[in-house]
């Protein structure tokens, strides 16, 4: 218990939340670099995953490979990454290593979101005369879309807890406080850190969680 | 007078034989820590989760608990779940497997238990009408009916174990991920490609493994002429 008050001392004391090593500022860059690899990976898998689940060809393939990168270690492809020409770019590496670790389940959950459409309603559109791009964005789409929902946010909050591992490579994120406190052999610190991360994930499950409740019916899904 | 040697090693490169050959002893050494972490860590992690996912079966009261704090527990980051369980733990092997087992928790739980309810309630039935007690249904009837689920789940602990012990080297018990760790400090790319090479394959052949014991241990689930996963 005792290194829990200290833990609580640590993040207590204001000198801690201030400055470039500060608290605010490594929240303001976990964020930032989550936000900007979520985007990425969305704009990257949901279209693939649109198109083929519209199309009903080639998803198995793409989802049993995107499943496959689950064997890949996140930090070995964020040092790999460092090592080549890519790691004198700053950020890249990161955001690269994060985007490939977010794609998959926001391309399964899409894609099998688009496939569990119910294929009567399909063609019942069809029949009504729709082609294939507004079978898509207005039936297939809306259907599918909590699932995709879902996929984003389990995406999401994968992402804020895996964006820690830019700290053992030198980047910036809640991460450092953690790596900065095993330096220091301070383990207030590091438990310090580790709190903050957790209660940040979880903050981002809760408002997807909230923001689900609060959506327009067709977005919950049939169960709510 | 000796030049340097001229090999891959002394122009760091990628794919390096010398490297393979001359580290031989690291390597091996990183690969079994590496299995050993692993298999201690899901098969803990699976001795805890039967009996948890059974409960959460069994009384409805138990389940909302169960399922929530697994889910909670999903959510901690790797590092800093290393870096909450360090007082507990120090800086020791035990501190990486004790993370690796909360994390296989949240899997195994919500698969074992998805498992024992697709069970159906004929089943259930059939089998007390021929006399079966509790603890009889659930080790005869009840378990290998959910063993497909369960299996999948996992395939997936495993999988994501081995990938997450490389973060143990925060610690210094990473398997592979301490040789992947020295050698981003120290800019050796062979190093870090064979320990990545290395983690993945080793995740691939667990997987296939696992795959080839579900279906050894479950043969009802293959019919003739068709492909399942």
């Amino acid at each position: 218990m005792n290194t829990l008050s200290d833990a609580w001392s640590w993040l207590t004391s204001g000198s801690h939340w201030a400055g470039s090593d500060g608290i605010w500022n490594r929240l303001g860059e976990h964020l930032f670099l989550t936000a900007v690899c979520l985007l990425i990976s969305c704009a990257v898998a949901l279209p693939v995953a649109l198109v083929l689940g519209h199309l009903g060809k080639g998803g198995a393939l793409a989802v049993n490979i995107s499943n496959a990168g689950r064997a890949v270690p996140t930090f070995a492809v964020l040092v790999l990454l460092l090592l080549t020409p890519i790691g004198q770019h700053g950020q890249w590496p990161t955001i690269i290593a994060l985007v490939l670790f977010a794609v998959p389940p926001l391309l399964t959950n899409a894609y099998v979101g688009m496939r569990g459409v119910d294929a009567d309603v399909v063609r019942a559109a069809r029949g009504m005369g729709m082609t294939g791009s507004q079978l898509l964005r207005q039936v297939e789409l809306p259907l599918a879309a909590p699932l995709i929902l879902t996929g984003v946010r389990i995406a999401a909050v994968q992402l804020v807890a895996t964006a820690t591992i830019a700290a053992l490579v030198g980047g910036g994120g809640l991460g450092r406080i953690i790596t900065a406190g095993f330096n220091l052999a301070s383990t207030p610190m590091v438990v310090a850190g580790a709190v903050l991360v957790a209660v940040f994930a979880l903050l981002v499950e809760s408002v997807f969680v909230v923001a689900q409740r609060l959506a327009p019916r067709w977005l919950r899904g049939g169960t709510g | 007078m000796n030049a340097p040697p001229d090999d891959c090693l002394a122009r760091n490169e990628w794919i390096c034989g010398a490297y393979l050959t001359g580290r031989r002893g690291i390597l091996w050494d990183a690969v079994l820590q590496h299995l050993q972490l692993t298999a201690v860590a899901v098969l803990l992690g699976l001795a805890l989760a039967v009996p948890l996912a059974v409960a959460a079966r069994r009384w409805r009261w138990a389940s909302a608990p169960v399922l929530g704090s697994t889910t909670v527990l999903y959510t901690i980051p790797s590092l800093a779940m290393f870096s909450l369980l360090l007082p507990v733990y120090g800086l020791s092997a035990s501190l990486v497997v004790a993370g690796l087992v909360l994390y296989s928790l949240t899997l195994l739980v919500r698969n074992i238990l998805a498992g024992l309810r697709a069970v159906p309630e004929e089943t259930r039935q059939a089998a007390r009408g021929m006399g079966y007690g509790p603890v009889r249904l659930l080790l005869a009837v009840e378990l290998p009916l959910a063993l497909p689920a369960a299996m999948a789940g996992l395939r997936i602990a495993t999988v994501s174990a081995v990938s997450l012990v490389t973060i143990g080297a925060i610690v210094g018990h990473g398997g592979l991920g301490n040789l992947i760790y020295a050698g981003m400090n120290t800019f050796f790319k062979a190093q870090v490609l064979t320990a990545s090479v290395l983690c993945v394959l080793i995740a691939i052949l667990a997987d296939l493994l696992l795959l080839t014991i579900q279906r050894v241990l479950t043969p009802w689930t293959r019919r003739p002429g068709e492909r399942s996963a």
